[in-house]
């Protein structure tokens, strides 16, 4: 299941390599073209459509630090569904875990005072990694000790945090005199600084690609993440390599859930710098897409995070210059999602008829084909 | 008799939030016990939303908006089936992208069909029927027999799902597909058909519980307006043990949280509704979990099948 989808193919051979690269690269640029297809229909001209886009995301030095604004919250998204798939499970709840790693992270930065920043912002993006991971935590523990399924009971705690961010931020903590339904700002101590003078990239971006180097040790430099690996490839196998799945699952959803917790902990103390209802337009889910589109590694994250998060900042010129929807590139990303995660299938088909007919022309490349692995 | 009343209306505010979760179960209970994990019914559902509202709008009547509605919603639950039964895609990474391709889709088309700042188009709806004389027996008249038709045929279609599934020979089929799909091909059943067929109903019915939202709760589209109701159904699926009645019991459970919320919303009482919101999805948690009598889930479940 979803730990297969990222599984790395052996790669024998410069054709194996070209193939993966190649099959994000064709899954994008035929989402562009439906997605070209769509903006025909609706009566635009597809050119200055994605003109537009990519004018509004790439053109000047604050537009590209405004696609990377919205390339961190993506980033930590997509790194919490491809940890825990790299643990053989699945995790739909990273919308929740933001929520729930926003809810630890802003009552610490609004609620403890006088301390300096050196003290104060770590505690607070601590808090929000914990807040996170014990949400994900929470349905590690229902699946490994009761069996109740993750793709559900994700899904419904993603529900659960999003009314409870909603009761916090209309009763207990909102902002005195209690006339908007948001909490007050962080303590200027707890808000990650910027780090492009006169834009709004900030901090976030740079724990963000420290959380990508965290995920590539830890997965391929320890041992700990190595028993990770072995339980999401094959669960059967690592019990009898005396590998213990139950602590594996619990662990690979606390830390899958602290990543979605520092996604929505960045972007409070780094954009919003106080909560409110529905302050992530569901990055949880388009942390799917950046996840399949990066094949779970490292490096495919943070491109494919790069390159959702163009489309995102990139949208709302189109929306104003062109007059297309924002929400066509919610159609872009369903098919890259779709793509990618069909084309094992056609390059199988693909091959499996390359080897019929060499064997019709009496070739011998029979026996050591594992392209069905 | 004023405390009778508000039970009264209270019970049928109750039949009115349970109605969309009730329609799209009865299709996905098929689509579940089938081995098919759909969690696409949330895009399905708000395609059918809009689909509902423009073609209400283009033919007149609602009912044709109905139907409009499950005719565009069967066409994306078939790529749904396509990728999950043919392609054989992770389910639940497909029913992802059918979420963000109808919402995708909706939107987009909502503001290319109705505007941005126009007002909504005046449409047909439907309207509440009030069934001859039973709806004037005090009491039951007002909770039961005065909701629109598509609430009476959510109710209708219960035991005929039930019905179905349960004793004949097409439901056997289904069950099996479900629990194992290998026995089934060895004995001449066609796995991949029944789990299109399957899922095509569940598209229908999802198509049809989405136009109730867009043309029986409102008279109107807004951008993601299904709002988690997707989500909802397959709880009250999972809650109500893939079987019709315990879907309606679900339904009813998590359509009196919704209910109650609105009403000490309305009455300003110091009890935070959020936390009857909460409740649909802290009852199917339980229910998984085993807490509230254990929910099974079909044996191959989300495993796409492979013939050998």
């Amino acid at each position: 299941m979803g730990g297969n989808d990222l599984e790395e193919k052996k790669s024998s051979g410069s054709k194996e390599l070209l193939l993966k690269l190649g099959i994000p690269f064709v899954a994008v640029l035929a989402a562009l073209l439906i997605g070209a297809g769509v903006i025909a229909f609706i009566g635009v001209d597809p050119w200055i459509a994605y003109k537009s886009l990519f004018m509004g995301s790439l053109s000047n030095v604050n537009s590209m630090a405004e696609t990377l604004v919205k390339t961190t919250p993506l980033i930590f998204t997509a790194l919490s569904y491809a940890f825990a798939a790299r643990c053989g499970l699945v995790n739909l709840g990273a919308e929740g875990q933001l929520y729930a790693g926003a809810i630890f992270s802003t009552t610490l930065a609004i609620y403890l005072t006088g301390l300096p920043m050196i003290i104060h912002l770590p505690v607070a993006i601590s808090a929000g990694f914990i807040g996170g991971g014990l949400w994900g935590l929470l349905a590690g523990w229902l699946k490994v000790r009761f069996g109740a399924s993750e793709v559900i009971t994700t899904i419904m705690l993603n529900y659960i945090a999003v009314h409870f961010l909603s009761f916090l931020v209309t009763g207990p903590m909102i902002e005195p005199p209690g006339n908007f339904p948001q909490t007050p700002q962080a303590q200027l101590s707890a808000i990650l600084p910027k780090i492009v003078p006169g834009t709004r990239l900030h901090l976030g971006f740079i724990i963000a690609l420290l959380a990508i180097l965290f995920y590539y040790f830890f997965l391929w430099k320890t041992t700990t993440g190595y028993e990770t690996r072995v339980v999401g490839l094959n669960p059967t196998a690592a019990e009898y390599a005396g590998i213990n799945p139950t602590k594996n699952a619990l662990l690979a959803m606390f830390i899958a859930g602290g990543f979605a917790g520092l996604a929505g902990t960045s972007e409070i103390l780094g954009i919003q710098l106080r909560m409110f209802q529905a302050f992530s337009p569901g990055y949880g889910f388009d942390g799917i897409a950046v996840a399949l589109l990066g094949g779970g590694t490292p490096v495919g994250i943070l491109i494919a995070g790069i390159l959702f998060g163009i489309l995102r900042s990139g949208a709302n010129m189109m929306q104003m210059l062109a007059r297309v929807p924002i929400a066509i590139i919610y159609i872009i990303q369903a098919f890259v999602i779709i793509f990618v995660i069909s084309s094992g299938y056609f390059t199988k088909a693909y091959n499996k008829r390359k080897l019929e007919k060499q064997a019709r022309e009496g070739g011998t490349n029979n026996g050591n084909t594992d392209i069905d692995s | 008799m004023e405390i009778l009343t508000s039970i009264a209306s209270f019970i049928a505010a109750d039949f009115r939030t349970a109605t969309p979760l009730i329609l799209a179960g009865m299709g996905l209970v098929f689509s579940s016990r089938a081995g098919i994990v759909n969690i696409g019914v949330e895009g399905m559902m708000l395609v059918g939303a809009l689909a509902g509202v423009a073609g209400s709008w283009w033919f007149g009547s609602a009912w044709y908006g109905a139907l409009f509605a499950m005719a565009m919603a069967s066409i994306i639950s078939l790529i749904f089936a396509y990728l999950s039964v043919t392609v054989k895609a992770d389910q639940i990474v497909i029913g992802a992208a059918i979420n963000i391709l109808g919402l995708g889709l909706t939107t987009t088309f909502a503001r290319t069909l109705f505007g941005l700042n126009t007002a909504p188009p005046a449409i047909d709806s439907f309207s509440i029927i009030a069934i001859p004389v039973l709806s004037q027996i005090p009491f039951i008249g007002q909770a039961f027999f005065r909701q629109n038709a598509l609430v009476y045929l959510a109710i209708i279609l219960v035991p005929i799902a039930s019905f179905i599934m349960f004793k004949t020979d097409i439901g056997l089929k289904v069950r099996a597909v479900g629990e194992h799909p290998k026995a089934c091909d060895t004995v001449g059943i066609n796995v991949y058909l029944v789990r299109y067929i399957t899922i095509l109903v569940s598209g229908l019915f999802s198509g049809l519980a989405g136009a109730y939202v867009s043309l029986g709760l409102l008279s109107f589209f807004t951008e993601n307006m299904v709002a988690g109701r997707g989500f909802m159904a397959l709880a009250a699926v999972v809650f109500g043990k893939y079987s019709p009645k315990g879907i309606l019991l679900a339904g009813l459970v998590f359509g009196a949280a919704e209910a109650i919320q609105f009403r000490l919303q309305a009455a300003g009482t110091a009890i935070p509704f959020q936390f009857l919101l909460m409740l649909p999805y802290a009852l199917t948690i339980f229910a998984l979990a085993g807490f509230v009598g254990k929910s099974r889930a079909p044996a191959a479940n989300a495993q796409p099948y492979e013939k050998d």
